[in-house]
């Protein structure tokens, strides 16, 4: 293998690579060969960086320097300059909002200072599409370990002490499970890694497996010997053909490598696996419907016990985790517990992988410390929120999480205080809201979310949630009553308490716990018929300033109703009784003279 | 000649599927990695395939049918010639992809899940591409549009017209 004195790391992550990155590594390449430098610079194409909002991202490495909003044109720039000259291009360099000041350093950017990357460890830095990457940076290893130095008793011991929970949502300790499933004698066991990541919002595990795929098929070897299991199944989505790609590529290395298929390592031990696609179910990511679904059947869940570990895939013992999860075991096996339970709360060890998103001004993947504060993740790493709006709220846990306010920005986060204060960690999507926000809509919206995903095999969800829904949609038309305030709380705690499965469990959160940091304004919505956001069109009523109109009759000729008059030149007015609230002036106005009250 | 010919069911199109049937070192599970298949192959999934899968893989039609209509991603009507996917993940919500999605129906005159009259649209509500920092987002034929405003539709409606 040649040795290379630069490589320039190009991300090739969904985002990025929707903003032209592959014309980017086309671009370099060319430049790279003109300059007669093909020897000396490789490029290589990485998964996430994290720095979504600022993407698509060129790192030079060993100089750590950080080019963001890159595009094809630029790569001529940065050959001539960076590569032949030396010199950084300036231009490209990220602005720290705060300081006003160009950051060329990787490390000394807000959005990375409090992170702390054990997952995502080599997301952004490794190429995804070559097994000696992997193995380059200590990849294989934990394996090696695991078979040679370690029975399986001691790998499960060793899970169980790091504190590791499940990273998918539920937060079960993984080595609870690996020792259940462990502890159920049967011939046949099986690993599945859950990948049917649904959380409408959330894309930590596909960023994982697109940047970093064999950190989890290691990982999955290492739960099969800890389990006795020697099959495993990867449970992907069929919405991602980028990691599914990656991941067969990873599958036929790992295999040719004989670090997966029989005799492993020369330990005699077998385990080999295989990806199964979902299509389009999110209750798919409960575990027992996930199962029923990798079986070709419809995917709904089932009562437990019996737990998987017990009688999981084909009536046989199974351990299911998550892709974050997974992510984690390499590091542990080879750094120990006692290093990676320093890392975190007492009851919640390690880190999150969150993906910020909404209202806030960087946008991407972050990987923080359990027990972080809210207020760290928002305005120290996200950067505070777009346009110097007024914070409002975010969301954290998906359609089964809730809103949390201002209030409780300094809570530490883990497992237990978001569910203490009515959310939950889930599978770690947040979503940061604004003024703008209408919170009776934003219940709505995931409700709706839930009323389309429910599997419709208990009532609660499949009705409940559907009368749920009606009652919101009401609310936000302005036909709602102070009775439907009471009957959405009533309703909500009993789906709650009856549901089947964890989909129907939390699926009322979001109303829930709008209901209780918001309750003024579902009653303004209820009462004085208005959205303070200005979102529900329904309780909106459009007008003309006067003074700003110069007439040009825009909105009156876009008007289906025709319910704007006005001579030209002149201030329009609207008949507010024929008014239909389409919203086309609204649109049409280039002089912002029309406004929404 | 009609559009919709790219989604006629030809022998050709049963044979490929079932060649790739038979090559299957598992039959344990195998529908929804048939019926995926057959996605691929056909474009969408009509009766005919459906009984065909199910006499092949030797299961009652029903239990075929009762998969292909549980799972958001198997169609029974054929898309149209370009699919439109609107992202209403929450990232896209909270930066306004639900007038982006009505701006394309008003265009279109359909709605997400149908097709247009000529066969030459479709209109997808999708969940979550994974690119949030461009929300919202637009994908059509697998393109992806960053960023979208309403008064973008029309320029990305005329790529394709």
């Amino acid at each position: 293998m040649s040795k290379y004195r630069m490589h320039l790391l190009v991300c090739g992550g969904t985002g990025c690579k929707a903003s032209d990155s592959d014309g980017i590594i086309s671009n370099l390449e060319k430049h790279i060969k003109e300059h007669g430098l093909e020897n000396e610079v490789q490029v290589v194409t990485t998964g996430c960086f994290g720095f979504c909002e600022k993407g698509p991202i060129v790192k030079v490495h060993p100089d750590n320097v950080f080019y963001i909003e890159v595009k094809p044109e630029d790569a001529e720039e940065i050959v001539k300059e960076h590569l032949v000259k030396g010199r950084v291009v300036n231009r490209l360099l990220y602005v720290e909002p705060t300081l006003q000041e160009r950051v060329g350093q990787h490390k000394d950017m807000a959005f990375y200072k409090k992170q702390i990357r054990i997952a995502l460890r080599n997301c952004g830095f490794i190429s995804p599409e070559d097994i000696n990457e992997y193995i380059s940076v200590e990849g294989y290893q934990a394996l090696g370990k695991v078979l040679t130095e370690m029975s399986p008793e001691e790998v499960i011991e060793l899970v169980k002490k790091s504190g590791l929970r499940g990273r998918g949502g539920g937060g079960f300790p993984t080595g609870i499970k690996w020792e259940a499933a462990r502890k159920t004698a049967s011939e046949d066991k099986y690993i599945i890694c859950n990948a049917d990541e649904g959380d409408p919002g959330a894309f930590m595990d596909r960023s994982i497996l697109e940047g970093d795929p064999h950190s989890v098929l290691e990982a999955m070897a290492i739960a099969g010997y800890a389990t006795g299991a020697k099959e495993g199944f990867i449970y992907i989505r069929a919405e991602y053909p980028l990691a599914i790609h990656r991941l067969q590529i990873a599958i036929t290395q790992a295999r040719e490598f004989g670090l997966l298929g029989k005799d492993i390592l020369g330990t005699g031990f077998d385990f080999d696996l295989d990806i199964r696609y979902g299509a389009g179910a999110f209750v798919c990511g409960e575990e027992t419907a996930l199962i029923h679904s990798i079986e070709g059947d419809r995917g709904e869940p089932t009562n437990k016990p019996p737990f998987p570990a017990q009688s999981g895939l084909w009536k046989k013992p199974t351990s299911v985790n998550n892709v974050e999860t997974f992510a984690n075991i390499p590091p542990i096996i080879l750094k120990g517990a006692e290093w990676f339970s320093a890392i975190g709360t007492e009851k919640s060890k390690g880190t999150k992988v969150f993906a910020l998103a909404g209202k806030v001004n960087n946008v991407g993947l972050v990987e923080v410390p359990m027990g972080i504060t809210l207020r760290e993740i928002i305005f120290d790493i996200g950067g505070g929120i777009k346009d110097d709006r007024k914070f409002k709220s975010v969301q954290t846990g998906g359609p089964s999480g809730g809103c949390l306010t201002e209030e409780n920005l300094d809570t530490p986060i883990d497992y237990e205080t978001l569910a203490s204060i009515g959310s939950m960690m889930g599978s770690g999507g947040m979503i940061v809201m604004d003024e703008d926000d209408c919170m009776v809509n934003v219940a709505k919206f995931y409700l709706e979310f839930t009323v389309d995903e429910s599997c419709g095999k208990c009532t609660p969800c499949r009705v409940g949630n559907k009368r749920l829904h009606e009652i919101l949609t009401r609310i936000t038309e302005g036909k709602g009553t102070m009775k439907d305030l009471e009957v959405l709380k009533e309703l909500g705690e009993a789906i709650k308490d009856t549901a089947l499965c964890g989909l129907g469990q939390t699926s009322p959160n979001p109303v829930l716990s709008t209901m209780k940091y918001f309750w003024d304004e579902y009653v303004e919505h209820v009462k004085d018929k208005k959205c303070r956001a200005g979102v529900c069109t329904s309780l909106l009523s459009y007008y003309i300033i006067a003074e700003k109109c110069i007439g040009c009759t825009a909105c009156a000729r876009v008007c289906p109703v025709k319910c704007i008059k006005g001579e030209v030149k002149k201030p329009h007015e609207i008949d507010q009784s024929k008014c239909i609230k389409c919203g086309a002036c609204y649109t049409a106005c280039k002089f912002k003279a029309i406004e929404k009250r | 000649m009609k559009k919709v010919c790219t989604n006629k069911l030809t022998d050709e199109k049963f044979k490929a599927l079932d060649e790739f049937i038979d090559k299957l070192s598992y039959k344990d599970g195998a529908l929804i990695t048939v019926l995926h298949k057959a996605q691929e192959i056909f474009g969408y999934l009509p009766v005919e395939v459906q009984l065909h899968v199910a006499q092949k893989l030797d299961m009652p039609a029903a239990k075929v049918n009762g998969v292909v209509t549980f799972y958001s991603y198997f169609s029974e009507t054929p898309k149209g010639e370009h699919v439109i996917s609107v992202c209403l993940g929450t990232a896209c919500f909270v930066r306004g992809a639900e007038n982006i999605i009505k701006e394309f129906e008003k265009r279109l005159s359909i709605k997400p899940g149908q097709t247009t009259a000529d066969g030459k649209f479709s209109i997808d509500a999708l969940r979550c591409v994974g690119a949030c920092g461009l929300a919202p987002v637009v994908m059509v034929d697998g393109k992806v549009y960053g960023r979208v405003k309403v008064e973008d539709v029309d320029a990305i409606l005329k790529n394709y017209i």
